[in-house]
């Protein structure tokens, strides 16, 4: 954790700097992401959606945030 | 030919769920999400792939599949398109898991972009450990008789033999190996990829297919609703040409009108 309390992290491989203390659901709504359409991976394991209030985040995590598309 | 006597009830299950339709489309390459939908309805697909990708992060509002496809109503069937290992195809289904709940499906593992043939060896690999953590795989594969009895005893619920290279819209290029499978298989064989046009779908249910994928032989139309139309006809036909059972082929010509009684 930087000096000030912000937190570095990297979201879908993006640098990115978050005030702490923050929780993934927290994270999700700064970006404006409806966190019943998206699914979170953390340091590579997916986090279930009933954990995303109560999982913070932490300095150096890095997030894949991912949604359906169309596809073949 | 075990034809059943109510052609209407014809449908066909995978992993426990039942499906009237024997078309299913994909729902990349369309001109807007209005024309794709159209183009589903137009199929009468029940099951629509899907992709898992990354959320823009700096336009997250930006329309989604889900707006104008109802998954409710039309079952999606997450792939792993683009995953190049085993380990990249089983964390993207892990993903569409926890997006959406979905343990149906399709697994498929490439091994190398200008083919975009399947890996096998990674392809069996990613079934077992899926099959193993609850999933139950579709499987993209070549179109080989004994992968197939591997990915099959691996855990695929469906086997997926390619007609063609993806997106090439050659049509089936081996005909001998895809009804090879379908002999083999105790597990729904939908030929996925390389049909071009409406007698390449009718050609796989002709084999004995359960079903047939596609994307960009719609997609790609210059008419693409019309052509999803087509595609329903063709697999509805070819299915229906299977179970009657075709005519013996002959050497030489055999008239239809009576010799008898000429003039």
């Amino acid at each position: 954790m930087a000096i000030d309390g912000s937190l570095s992290v990297r979201v879908n491989g993006e640098h990115r700097r978050v005030m702490g203390p923050m929780t993934i659901s927290g994270l999700l709504r700064e970006i404006g992401l409806d966190p019943h359409r998206v699914a979170v991976e953390r340091n590579l394991a997916v986090v279930p959606r009933s954990r995303l209030p109560d999982t913070a985040v932490e300095d150096g995590d890095d997030y894949e945030i991912v949604h359906i598309v169309g596809g073949g | 030919m075990n034809a059943p006597q109510d052609i209407s009830a014809d449908s066909w299950t995978v992993a426990g769920r039942t499906f009237a339709s024997r078309l299913i489309v994909g729902t990349g390459k369309y001109k807007s999400f209005e024309q794709n939908a159209a183009a589903v309805e137009a199929s009468g697909a029940e099951i629509v792939t899907v992709a898992v990708r990354r959320v823009n992060i700096s336009d997250p509002t930006q329309p989604m599949l889900t707006d104008f496809i109802d998954p409710k109503k039309i079952t999606y069937l997450p792939n792993t398109a683009g995953c190049f290992t085993a380990e990249e195809a089983i964390r993207t289904l892990r993903l569409a898991r926890e997006a959406g709940g979905w343990t149906l499906v399709k697994l498929e593992v490439l091994g190398e972009a200008k083919t975009l043939y399947p890996d096998m060896r990674e392809t069996l690999r990613a079934t077992e450990v899926l099959a193993s953590e609850g999933f139950e795989p579709m499987v993209y594969c070549v179109d080989d008789p004994i992968a197939a009895k591997q990915l099959e005893e691996a855990g695929a619920v469906a086997v997926m033999p390619l007609g063609a290279p993806i997106g090439s819209g050659l049509g089936i290029q081996n005909r001998v190996t895809i009804r090879l499978i379908v002999e083999g298989a105790s597990v729904p064989v939908l030929v996925d990829a390389g049909v071009g046009s409406a007698s390449d779908a009718a050609v796989a249910m002709e084999l004995g297919c359960d079903g047939v994928l596609m994307n960009t032989a719609i997609a790609e139309a210059k008419d693409p609703v019309l052509m999803a139309r087509a595609m329903k006809a063709a697999v509805e036909a070819g299915r229906l040409s299977y179970l009657a059972g075709r005519m013996q082929k002959r050497r030489y010509a055999d008239p239809s009108s009576p010799l008898a009684g000429l003039i």
